[in-house]
């Protein structure tokens, strides 16, 4: 199982924690039709690192962004969701 | 190919059996094929094993990573059943079915499988109502369900706890007696066979590494093993089809997330049927072996790895022995996860891609080795003509532009919820 580091709770087990959606899914307020419906329908998938919205659900239950690698699970970076971090 | 039958095995007690040879050749790679099919799993051979047969069309190769069988088609919990509530799927799900009721005979190969009948259990009124809303759907399609009282229940699974203070108490169920499970190996290795028997060529330990292009067209696959052409290519590599699509420049409504099996020592039956709660999702049958199978829900974040977390097996466990509580009596031999494709309306993507020559078959979500026979039917009928089987053409992958997803338990775009 995974550790993550909270930005405000520091490390706590992943049981704590819930995955949301990639950061290239979050649909921007002023998207287009075919941007939305790309957002919504369509992910790069990689076998390798993404960024994806995680949140601290049973914890402080703040959002955060993980960079992650899906095939060793390790997690490169964890920083508290703000407007620089999403689209 | 040497027929199997009684006669042969007899013949083969006064020679010292020395008449088995392999199931199918190891070539090595030609040039150019009229189709290569990425994936060696149960879908990729059924494929191969349909365009053969149905389609007269022999010039086929099977491109796998890895063994035959070695992916989710090894890794699942050998349920078959077509108890779905959405007319595509009843009808896709449906059409597989009879084909398993006649499997072994087309193989002439032992799939095991076994129709001991498949069991949503309900735990409440509401379940109850669910259940028989979903039964008469099926009815309506001449699909056979029955509705179970807590009687009946009972009556069929003597070991699953029906007091009333059970925590899951059990008000009643629904049985497709025609469901059930299959060997799951011997589905992979009986169609390998049976293609290869067509002069299908099955090319293990080959990994697709990058599509040829002419222009936007593909003509053929860089892989491992060499440089391979193709008139038409069809990934079939569920779990993996984010990846391999990508190298294709796609991006698909599919996520991928792990999903985990586990399975106890072998006792005696104790489990007639597969059992099976659809508000708990939890399953459970006793393979041929004896041992006890179960799983539950897949680990809900995306992950390539082929590894779970313990506390999601720990969920499935909880569940399974407050529905049958002797299970706590009994030790875990095994554990094993599988990557899934999850799409977006959780249900397959099966036809062509914008990309000429280039189709896919994969979103099984966590339910597509009970497709097996259905699936590769359809897919070879779309790689032999360029066009949809009747079966699939709602599942093809403009659906999710159009707003036309088929999404059997209505979540909408979000895997991880499903």
């Amino acid at each position: 199982m995974m550790q993550i580091n909270c930005p405000h709770c520091g490390p706590r087990a992943q049981i704590e924690f819930t995955y949301e959606r990639t950061v290239d899914s979050v649909v921007p307020i002023d998207a287009t039709h075919d941007e939305a419906m790309g957002r919504l329908y369509s992910r790069e998938n990689p076998r390798g690192i993404d960024d994806e919205i995680w949140r601290h659900t049973f914890g402080c239950r703040a959002w955060m962004v993980l960079t992650r690698n899906r095939v060793t699970h390790v997690i490169e970076s964890v920083r508290s969701v703000g407007p620089e971090s999403l689209p | 190919m040497k027929q199997y039958s009684a006669l042969s095995l007899l013949r083969g007690a006064f020679n010292g059996q020395s008449h088995w040879q392999p199931a199918w050749r190891d070539p090595e790679p030609k040039a150019s094929y009229d189709i290569v099919i990425i994936g060696g799993g149960g879908h990729g051979l059924a494929t191969a094993y349909y365009l053969a047969k149905v389609h007269g069309i022999r010039n086929i190769a099977v491109l796998e990573k890895g063994w035959i069988g070695g992916g989710n088609t090894g890794r699942n919990t050998t349920i078959v059943r077509s108890n779905y509530r959405l007319a595509p799927l009843q009808k896709l799900f449906e059409f597989s079915l009879k084909l398993w009721e006649g499997l072994s005979d087309d193989l002439n190969y032992n799939v095991m499988f076994s129709p001991r009948g498949a069991v949503f259990l309900g735990h409440s009124d509401a379940d109850m109502v669910r259940l028989a809303e979903r039964g008469d759907a099926m009815r309506c399609h001449g699909i056979d369900a029955e509705l179970l009282t807590r009687d009946q229940v009972s009556r069929m699974e003597p070991v699953l706890d029906m007091s009333r203070h059970a925590r899951f108490p059990i008000e009643g169920g629904m049985i497709q007696r025609r469901g059930g499970t299959a060997r799951h190996d011997a589905v992979a290795w009986g169609y390998a066979r049976g293609a290869d028997g067509y002069g299908v060529d099955i090319i293990q330990k080959c990994e697709v590494t990058g599509f040829v292009r002419d222009g936007d067209a593909v003509v053929g696959v860089e892989t491992t093993r060499g440089r391979i052409g193709a008139g038409r290519v069809g990934i079939c590599v569920a779990g993996n089809s984010g990846h391999v699509a990508g190298l294709a420049g796609l991006r698909l409504p599919i996520e991928s997330q792990t999903l985990q099996a586990l399975v106890t020592e072998g006792v005696k039956p104790m489990v007639n049927t597969v059992i099976m709660s659809q508000s708990l999702h939890c399953y459970i049958s006793q393979s041929d072996k004896g041992g006890i199978v179960m799983g539950g829900d897949p680990d809900t974040f995306p992950s390539y790895a082929q590894r779970g977390q313990p506390m999601i097996t720990d969920g499935a466990i909880a569940q399974a022995i407050a529905l049958m509580p002797a299970l706590s009596r009994l030790r875990m031999v095994r554990t094993w996860s599988g990557v899934t494709d999850m799409s977006f309306d959780g249900s397959p993507i099966i036809g062509e891609t914008p990309v000429p020559n280039l189709y896919l078959n994969g979103g099984w979500c966590y339910g597509g080795f009970k497709a097996t026979p259905g699936s590769g039917w359809t897919y070879a009928h779309t790689l032999a003509t360029g066009k949809p089987h009747d079966l699939n053409a709602p599942f093809d992958l403009d659906r999710f532009r159009r707003g036309d997803t088929i999404d059997e338990t209505g979540v909408g775009p979000m895997p991880n919820h499903r």
